[in-house]
């Protein structure tokens, strides 16, 4: 028995109501656990590609691939590999910010290199993008000013050598 | 050429070879049904409840290896079938069920009768369609008869809007089947076979467990020829039965919670499992990590979701099992363990689970026995669930392929009335016996007035024992006999019932009126309702408790020595 860890998976379903219905409902009967989310349009056309994290080791990550596969809608599934992949996430951070704090945030943003997207007399909102650590090392530097409201897009993966 | 909506799912059906309809009428439906008389060839049976149109359809694909068809309204209509359509899911059987639905406009205001069946039926449908264009129903419908009995069966809902039915639309002569992300697995691995072989030709107790997919792909020859060659035992899972004939000297019977004890303990002692199209359901296996550990396992099946589920799995191929246990016979070397197949005889010798003991009350085992006898194993037998149904599985010889059909996984009372009509619907040239518990009798028994409509001459042997009795049994052995709410203090006068309905009725109470009440049903041009009043607190025995092991097994406790009855 392997230990549970975060497994990025893709799958590339038919563009239909509905679709992303059957795909969460399986995973709550099966008692899946889902991290993060991500679907869009792929290179194909009708085709949308959905990105899951989720937890769980080799035998549930198994499972869950053949259980998603078993869809008629779906129609690729594969798991990504832990190494040789580009992961990202984009997230939007809307900080508290006083006078005395928001040149220091805007330093913590320029080291990750995040943008500042807006501004308001007690607040910024900062975009930032790249894996999930950065995101949560990030999070992390600006706990301490006051996190407001965080919003993320789930991640997506893509392999460096060949496509998927 | 031009066609309403309605014309196209009829024609549609036709054109898979559709025969006969199992329905009721309502209003979202209703243009459906306005077109059926222009369609004779298309036999249409009016249900007395959609419950029961869902079971007889499933029946009618067991019985036949035919897809099923049933169809129903919106709303309570659609919803009435969900117990068929989850019954047909867990067992793996191909129908295909049309559903009536309020108008395109209507859709998602809570009109009359609107019901989301789509979102319903999700986790219990192998896939389903809500059609929005009468132009898509052409192959919507190809689709749905293709998922339905292609790779591992199993149930398919098309929803359609009222005004879809009435839609008109021009139509190509052959639909086009567009599924780009289904394509089962039907060839094996031939490496896979191979270790498969090889693993055959080390083994010194071997067993082959056959399940319900030797019977989907009727591999009857294929695995017999198999057993033969190797001279493997066979163990047949509940909805194995009859896969494998049971007068075989390789034949073991059932294992499992209410199994043969011998083949349980056979299972334990094995070293090597050749399991065939099932998929090591908990009333199997028991606990996961202590079933059959001293065996290596090669798993055959069509659902690579199955393999590694539940036990894990030293060789998986999968396929379709006729394709793999051909491919496997070529390569399996011809061999004899006759220590093993002596030291299972001793098993059941030892074990006899099959005995009835020696009493003048009337037994349930007995009359399943005298049933088997009168014909010669021959009868398609529909079970209900519960202790006849267990009853029924242990105590018919069953020797032909399709004759045991029973609501395996999803364990739905009330399947063996509708479900026994379906099957009588499939096969009208057979003998079928409904063997009904009093309690899931008394859940569909309004379809008798379809059989008798219809004239399909189903035998319905009620073992009635005025009790739920499988929840009784558990009451009494895990909950101290603390009898709740499982007596049925003042059931229906059963023969009355069947006078009611324009039946034949007979009731039957002592052992030596058995005999003649079984020739008597056999003799009459019709349907015919046997009571049989049978001992209330009879147990069905052996019982594995559920999660434990062969070792936990209860066996019948015995006071005298009982013998074969003959």
């Amino acid at each position: 028995m392997t230990t549970n860890m975060d497994r990025t998976i893709t799958a590339l379903v038919q563009d239909k109501p509905g679709v992303l219905n059957r795909i969460t409902s399986m995973f709550r009967r099966r008692g899946f656990n889902i991290s993060s989310l991500a679907v869009g349009q792929s290179e194909k056309p009708n085709l949308s590609r959905m990105t899951f994290v989720v937890q769980g080791n080799n035998a549930v990550v198994e499972q869950l691939l053949k259980n998603l596969d078993k869809l008629i809608d779906v129609i690729k599934v594969s798991a990504a590999p832990n190494e040789d992949v580009v992961s990202r996430e984009l997230a939007l951070i809307r900080v508290s910010a006083t006078p005395d704090t928001r040149k220091e945030i805007v330093q913590i943003a320029d080291i990750f290199r995040a943008h500042i997207v807006g501004v308001s007399p007690d607040s910024l909102i900062i975009e930032v993008a790249g894996d999930a650590d950065k995101m949560t090392s990030m999070q992390d530097l600006l706990k301490g000013y006051g996190l407001l409201e965080v919003m993320r897009t789930g991640t997506i993966v893509m392999h460096r050598g060949k496509s998927s | 050429m031009r066609r309403t909506g309605g014309q196209i799912v009829c024609e549609a059906l036709l054109r898979q070879g559709v025969e006969v309809v199992f329905g009721l009428p309502g209003g979202a439906i209703l243009p459906l049904y306005q077109t059926l008389p222009e369609y004779p060839q298309l036999r249409h049976i009016l249900v007395r409840h959609e419950q029961g149109a869902a079971h007889a359809a499933d029946g009618y694909a067991r019985a036949t290896g035919r897809p099923g068809v049933a169809w129903a309204t919106s709303g309570p209509g659609a919803t009435n079938l969900v117990t068929g359509i989850a019954t047909a899911h867990m067992d793996s059987i191909p129908i295909v069920i049309i559903t009536g639905q309020v108008g395109r406009d209507a859709i998602g205001s809570d009109a009359f009768q609107e019901t989301d069946i789509t979102g319903i039926t999700l986790p219990i449908t192998k896939h389903n369609y809500l059609v929005m264009n009468a132009s898509e129903l052409p192959n919507v419908i190809a689709e749905a008869f293709h998922i339905a009995t292609t790779g591992r069966p199993g149930p398919v809902l098309v929803d359609i809007p009222k005004d879809v039915f009435q839609e008109e639309t021009e139509v190509a002569d052959t639909p086009t089947i567009n599924l780009i992300g289904y394509k089962p697995t039907i060839k094996g691995n031939d490496r896979q076979i191979r270790r498969a072989a090889e693993l055959i030709q080390k083994a010194e107790r071997p067993i082959i467990l056959a399940g319900h997919g030797v019977i989907f792909s009727e591999a009857y020859d294929e695995l017999r020829t198999l057993a033969e060659k190797t001279q493997m035992p066979v163990i047949t899972t509940l909805l194995g039965i009859s896969c494998f004939p049971e007068d075989h000297v390789l034949s073991v019977g059932m294992p499992g919670m209410h199994g043969m004890a011998y083949a349980s303990l056979a299972i334990e002692e094995s070293d090597l499992l050749l399991a065939v199209g099932m998929r090591f359901d908990d009333r199997i296996i028991g606990d996961p990590a202590r079933f059959a550990t001293n065996s290596k396992k090669i798993h055959i099946e069509i659902d690579p979701s199955e393999i590694g589920k539940n036990i894990s799995v030293d060789v998986p191929i999968v396929g379709d099992a006729k394709h793999i246990l051909a491919a496997l016979l070529k390569l399996a070397p011809t061999k004899t363990h006759p220590d093993w197949v002596k030291h299972i005889t001793d098993l059941k010798k030892s074990h006899p689970s099959l005995d009835i003991r020696p009493t003048d009350k009337l037994l349930p085992q007995f009359i399943i026995k005298k049933l088997s006898m009168a014909t010669n194993g021959e009868a398609i037998i529909v079970t209900g669930v519960g202790q006849h149904q267990m009853w029924a599985a242990q105590f018919y010889t069953f020797k032909n392929p399709r004759s045991f059909i029973t609501s395996g996984g999803a364990g739905s009372m009330g399947y063996e009335v509708p479900g026994a009509m379906g099957v009588q619907v499939g096969q009208p040239d057979k003998t079928v016996w409904s063997i009904a518990g009093d309690g899931g009798f008394q859940m569909t028994m309004c379809e008798i007035a379809t059989m008798v409509e219809n004239k399909i001459p189903v035998k319905i042997a009620i073992i009635n024992n005025n009790f739920l009795g499988m929840v009784r049994q558990w009451q009494q052995f895990f909950y101290e006999k603390s009898y709740v709410a499982t007596e049925y203090s003042h059931n229906p006068d059963f023969v009355k019932l069947a006078e009611a309905f324009g039946v034949l009725g007979l009731r039957v109470t002592k052992q030596d009126q058995v005999e003649s009440a079984i020739k008597q049903a056999m003799e009459y041009d019709g349907p015919v309702i046997i009571d049989f009043v049978v001992e209330a607190e009879e147990n069905v025995y052996p019982m594995i408790p559920s999660g434990q092991t062969v070792h936990d097994m209860i066996e019948e406790p015995r006071q005298t020595e009982s013998q074969p009855i003959s």
